[in-house]
């Protein structure tokens, strides 16, 4: 009788848990592009402004605290939503890049917020069907702070686009340079696939239509020119799988000193 | 040309000091409950009814206790003159049949 000779090959990492991974994607889109608006804090181009773009934040954030609240009892490692926050590295984050592009001008903030809130919109509204029951609450409640945030930043995109010869060309450079990140955030991948096999997400292909008629609708309304579509991406994600810009690492180090220098301080 | 640039500099000083580069005043009302009066709760600045409804919701009812808003341009408002608030509010606290003071309210009755 002889043992089986052992295997030169290593054994393949433990499949992440799918369910996990999503609200972690669902989660820190929330906590990073939150943290992004709240450094418009006390900048804004004007005091009404200033208290919109943080209320906005706030409402980011308080998303992004059940999400990855509800990540961590769904990971049972014992981890809340603040070690998820302040305690992974860049590489452990899971947001599009869209969410952690430097804040830029007050044009570039809108445009990216847009893009994003139309997103929100129609992914929230879809996630209220999900058969999970706690992701399709968290879902239905977020849509609704979703639907202001749109109206806000659409709002905004139709000023600024047909506004003056210098909004319309700062918002329309906003929205030229942010234009790539877009298929990011309809790119599935087998996180997304097992999940939609069990009804618990939708097909985020299947949403893109939907936020491509709402965003050129837009875009017409305000004088602006829809960018040129770039080649589809790769299945393989960047921000999803960890692969982020510089800048997240920048972001990071402003959010997370705090906590790491006084761990478990209450205030 | 050092003083074209201290005109433009001082020109603009003097918009913002007169407030000609402020965006219009608008005069905000919340609701607190059904049926309850529309109180002033303030004013802001917006470029139009929009943005002024979303200024006031953002400015004055995000801690919630408001179920609608009413935004008014400031300008559209006539207001009484502080001159002629003799004329006008000198109450006759000497004719006490103006007051309703000689009814009892029935218990139960709120709101008085």
């Amino acid at each position: 009788m002889t043992s089986p000779a052992p295997s030169i090959v290593p054994a393949p990492p433990p499949k992440p848990n799918a369910l996990f991974e999503y609200l972690q994607r669902l989660g820190d889109d929330r906590l990073i592009l939150g943290h992004r608006l709240s450094e418009w804090c006390g900048h804004a181009p004007i005091l009404e402004e200033d208290i919109a773009l943080a209320n906005v934040a706030l409402d980011l954030l308080g998303q992004a605290t059940i999400l990855l609240r509800m990540a961590g009892e769904v990971e049972g490692r014992g981890r809340n939503e603040d070690a998820l926050a302040y305690f992974r590295e860049a590489v452990e984050f899971r947001n599009c890049q869209l969410a952690e592009l430097p804040t830029g001008d007050f044009g570039f903030t809108i445009a990216r917020q847009f893009l994003f809130d139309v997103y929100d919109v129609v992914l929230l509204d879809a996630l209220t069907k999900s058969t999970n029951a706690e992701l399709a609450a968290i879902a239905g409640k977020s849509l609704k702070e979703a639907r202001y945030h749109v109206r806000h930043s659409g709002e905004w995109m139709l000023k600024l686009g047909d506004g003056t010869d210098e909004s319309h060309r700062r918002v329309q450079a906003a929205l030229d340079e942010l234009w790539r990140y877009t298929p990011e955030l309809f790119a599935v991948d087998e996180i997304d696939d097992e999940l939609a096999a069990n009804g618990v997400v939708p097909d985020l292909a299947a949403l893109k239509p939907a936020w491509e008629s709402l965003v050129r609708e837009v875009f017409d309304r305000a004088t602006l020119t829809t960018p040129n579509d770039v080649p589809r991406p790769p299945r393989a994600r960047g921000g999803r799988t960890g692969a982020h810009t510089e800048h997240l690492g920048h972001l990071l180090a402003e959010m997370q000193i705090v906590a790491r220098s006084h761990p478990g301080a209450a205030w | 040309m050092a003083s074209t640039v201290i005109n433009q500099v001082v020109g603009r000083q003097a918009d913002s000091l007169t407030g000609e580069s402020q965006w219009p005043l608008w005069e905000v009302f919340t609701q607190s409950e059904q049926g309850a009066p529309h109180e002033h709760a303030g004013s802001l600045h917006a470029v139009d009814a929009e943005q002024a409804l979303q200024n006031a919701r953002d400015v004055y009812a995000r801690r919630g206790g408001v179920i609608s808003l009413w935004v008014i341009p400031s300008g559209a408002i006539t207001a009484s003159s502080p001159s002629e608030s003799g004329p006008f509010f000198d109450p006759g606290a000497d004719k006490a049949y103006r007051h309703p003071q000689f009814y009892k309210v029935p218990r139960g009755v709120r709101g008085v």
